[in-house]
């Protein structure tokens, strides 16, 4: 989500030019500990906090308080020429785990399927492998194949998967381009099979959906405060979506 | 004057001997934090999860194996690649090429070695991997023989040039009595100038292995990542995941002093350790050279 976060610091910036909002990116994971290390005054985040993130966090007098700022659809993209275009949360669960190995096996070409993931430092990688691989499921302890490729960045992802005719990745909406194949899921083999979209993600039918974050050290105050209530307006909103990620419930927006 | 003088040639001394052991003391102290950090990791894991075959530390699984078999395929992939090639360039450069061929070719390797290894990692991801699948017929072009090819990129510079110095540094002597026995150029490069400067031909591949192995930037483009334990020569053309890549991966991630912090360290340790070994087997071989030369001089 550094995009979004960068748009956001830059349109600020350009209504306030006496404030000075600056954005690193390098994943959940960095900017929770930056927080944590008090860094930085406000951290994006694609997953929720962790509990040992969280003691840690206190440790050092910090309480973390958490911010819902945007919506984002997980697509889970194809080559444009791989025939599949509709696969259900199971089968997707099935083909990361190992169990599904080839893409005949789910209607395709007789193909190898290589997975892509991104690397486990990632809040999108955590939100995956309990949301999808593990299917929400608590004491479900699957792991990903061994074999799934990790890579270290969302850009890598979108372009292995359109050069590749046998990969399968999964990305943030924002980040999927044109030149792939966005497939269309299911929740169960009788739910319909749907695409994500602004709309699919706040009527909840598209199921790999979730909350996009910030963190501040306590309760906001000052310019911290006005920065977050500003991302909630209409205006910011826009921006969320512009990017092709999901606008809070209440923001309207067509293209 | 006299006095000013002999206090000038005092500082200057010191401050070169402080220079001298400076790298010494650096190295030290790098090693000594990598152990404080590093060393917990063997008390917080038991050792049958540091030896298993399972890298997955989100949840808890720290097995080193696929990750120590990963870097071993790539760099022993980029010597079979780099070592033939770079001997063969310093040869040619060393002793066959004519002066004009010399002085293209000199600088061309110097600049190389200069090109960072994260846009040759750029290059690997987005021009080699996708060439090697279509080519060798491969699910993804993502694997350890992207990387190798890479990494022999890195190594080859070092390969070369030292190499080449080994050769120029063989009397022209050698090869005159060579040649005047009526045998051929090649039969005297082959039979007499490779042979005298072995030890030295020797250490210039130690240290561009060396290099290989701590390379970071480039395999964590190309080789997929994946943490898988290499199975004969199918490995090569599978994807991998090296110590380095891992490091570079996860540590930005990771909670300062958490199990995964320092078991990351225990990398470190590892790494430094091979690559120690290395530069030590090296070094022997100068050492070893020294003494011949010293035996024929007396």
């Amino acid at each position: 989500m550094v995009n979004l976060a960068l748009a956001w610091a830059e349109a600020y910036q350009a209504i306030h030019p006496d404030i000075r909002v600056s954005v690193t990116g390098g994943g959940t994971g960095t900017g929770i500990a930056a927080l944590i290390n008090g860094t930085v005054d406000l951290a994006n985040a694609s997953r929720e906090i962790k509990p040992e993130e969280e003691t840690s966090a206190k440790r050092n007098g910090i309480q973390p308080v958490e911010h819902v700022v945007a919506r984002d659809a997980i697509a889970i993209i194809v080559h444009p020429e791989n025939p599949v275009s509709q696969l259900t949360l199971r089968q997707i669960s099935d083909i990361y785990s190992g169990a599904i190995n080839n893409w005949q096996e789910v209607g395709g070409e007789d193909r190898v399927i290589v997975r892509l993931s991104r690397e486990t430092n990632s809040g999108t990688h955590i939100y995956f492998l309990e949301e999808v691989l593990r299917l929400g499921e608590k004491d479900n302890k699957t792991l990903f194949s061994v074999d799934t490729l990790l890579l270290p960045s969302s850009q890598g992802i979108t372009a292995e998967v359109s050069d590749n005719p046998n990969a399968i990745g999964y990305d943030g909406l924002g980040y999927v381009t044109p030149d792939v194949k966005i497939i269309k899921v299911a929740r169960r083999e009788d739910s319909p099979y749907v695409l994500p979209s602004t709309t699919t993600v706040n009527d909840s039918s598209y199921p790999i959906a979730r909350d996009l974050y910030m963190y501040t050290a306590g309760e906001p105050a000052g310019n911290i405060r006005d920065y977050l209530n500003w991302i909630l307006t209409p205006t910011a909103q826009k921006i969320v979506f512009d990017l092709g990620f999901v606008p809070i419930a209440g923001n309207e927006f067509n293209n | 004057m006299e006095k000013t003088k002999d206090w000038k040639e005092k500082i200057i001394l010191w401050a070169i001997r402080l220079s001298g052991y400076s790298a010494i003391i650096f190295v030290g102290l790098i090693f000594i934090y990598l152990l404080r950090e590093g060393l917990p990791a063997l008390g917080e894991v038991p050792l049958s999860n540091l030896f298993s075959s399972c890298w997955y530390p989100i949840e808890d699984f720290f097995g080193l194996t696929p990750l120590l078999a990963g870097s071993l395929i790539v760099t022993l992939g980029a010597t079979i690649i780099a070592v033939p090639i770079g001997i063969c360039t310093a040869v040619y450069i060393a002793e066959v090429a004519p002066q004009w061929a010399r002085e293209i070719l000199k600088p061309s390797v110097e600049v190389l070695a200069g090109i960072p290894s994260v846009v040759l990692g750029f290059f690997g991801f987005v021009i080699l991997a996708p060439y090697l699948r279509l080519l060798l017929d491969l699910p993804t072009g993502l694997t350890a023989f992207a990387g190798s090819m890479l990494l022999a990129a890195t190594a080859l510079p070092t390969i070369v040039s030292v190499s080449e110095d080994a050769l120029y540094s063989v009397p022209k002597s050698y090869r005159d009595a060579s040649i005047a026995l009526g045998v051929t150029e090649w039969q005297t490069i082959w039979n007499v100038t490779l042979p005298a400067a072995r030890s030295g031909v020797l250490t210039a591949c130690m240290l561009g292995i060396g290099r290989a192995v701590g390379e970071t930037m480039a395999v964590l483009m190309v080789t997929g990542n994946a943490p898988v334990i290499p199975r004969g020569l199918s490995g090569f053309f599978a994807p991998v995941r090296t110590m380095t890549a891992t490091i570079a991966a996860e540590m930005g991630e990771v909670a300062t002093g958490s199990v995964h912090y320092h078991v990351l360290f225990l990398i470190g340790i590892t790494l430094f350790i091979v690559t120690l070994l290395i530069n030590l087997t090296a070094a022997s071989v100068v050492f070893r050279k020294r003494q011949r030369s010293e035996r024929i001089l007396s």
